[in-house]
């Protein structure tokens, strides 16, 4: 692997802290912010505690067959994968909405996410 | 050439990611039920949306801080929000499903979302109100490739039209730039 390669990984990753969480900060609240807080739950369930959380855990939130047996940990790696086609990782999970295909503003909510919610 | 298009060029130019493979495909997502209960699982989403905008609407024109031209573009705005949750209401009730309903005027006041406590000044009541714009705008643009029925798009874009205008108008009596980038909205 390449120097350019390895770099490349892990900023599409967000892994390392690589990602700009005051930018994510941002783009949480115009891309996410419309179901999501990190209070309390609306139409998607609330961030709080999210990091390092199994999914479909948050208390009072109706989540889907789908994700409830899904075993996924919210992690970097989870995140990038969910953010980038949640329906991919998780087939008929209720997140019909895809706002985060560019790399960079996955790995800045990532981080932002992992600062707020750890 | 700022931190994030330089992050953004040095990616480009190294790969082009499966994301935007998907994006360029047309990646649809498919909800576990039929077509029609995934139409109104987003529906009713929408609807919910629209009923907080109604309410935050109302909060700030209650809240005695907007003041002549500024109170009457508000509630020209939350009339058109009233239009849109009336579309949905009618859109869901033909799709055989249940309109999602409004919580109280107190649950919206004390949502952490909308975070009304914090608002003391008609800029705060511009800027939540810009916030909920901007969340339902990109919010319509991230479901619009999944509506099973492509008749709901149709209807989807005309009320996003209407998200865009409010949030242009928010920003601009913000006093705040408007967007720099083409394709400014959605992921």
């Amino acid at each position: 692997m390449s120097a350019l390669t390895a770099l490349v990984a892990i900023l599409i990753s967000g892994d390392g802290g690589v990602g700009d969480a005051s930018r994510g900060a941002s783009l949480y609240v115009a891309r996410c912010g419309a179901c999501h807080s990190l209070g309390e739950n609306g139409a998607g369930p609330s961030h709080q505690k999210l990091w390092g959380r199994k999914a479909a855990t948050q208390p009072g939130f109706d989540y889907s067959a789908a994700l409830r047996a899904s075993k996924i940990v919210w992690n970097e790696k989870t995140l990038d994968r969910w953010l980038t086609n949640p329906n991919e990782l998780v087939p008929g999970n209720k997140m019909m909405v895809q706002l985060a295909s560019d790399p960079i503003d996955r790995a800045d909510l990532i981080a932002f996410l992992r600062r707020e919610t750890r | 050439m700022s931190p994030v298009l330089a992050r953004r060029s040095l990616i480009k130019t190294a790969t082009l990611s499966a994301a935007a493979v998907g994006f360029l495909g047309g990646t649809k997502l498919a909800f576990a039920g039929s077509p029609t209960e995934g139409d109104l699982a987003i529906l009713n989403v929408a609807l919910g949306l629209e009923h907080e905008a109604i309410a935050a609407y109302q909060i700030g024109a209650e809240s005695g801080l907007l003041k002549g031209g500024t109170l009457d573009v508000a509630v020209l705005f939350q009339s058109h929000h009233k239009g849109h949750r009336d579309a949905q209401i009618g859109a869901i009730k033909k799709l055989g499903g249940k309109p999602v309903e409004a919580k109280t005027a107190d649950e919206y006041k004390k949502s952490t979302k909308l975070n009304v406590a914090s608002i003391k000044t008609a800029e705060d009541v511009l800027r939540l109100a810009q916030k909920l714009e901007l969340g339902a705008v990109n919010a319509y643009i991230g479901v619009m490739p999944n509506f099973a029925d492509r008749s709901l798009s149709t209807v989807a874009s005309k009320l996003l039209a209407d998200e865009v205008m409010h949030y242009t108008a928010l920003t601009q009596a913000l006093n705040e730039a408007l967007p720099k980038n083409t394709l400014s909205f959605g992921g």
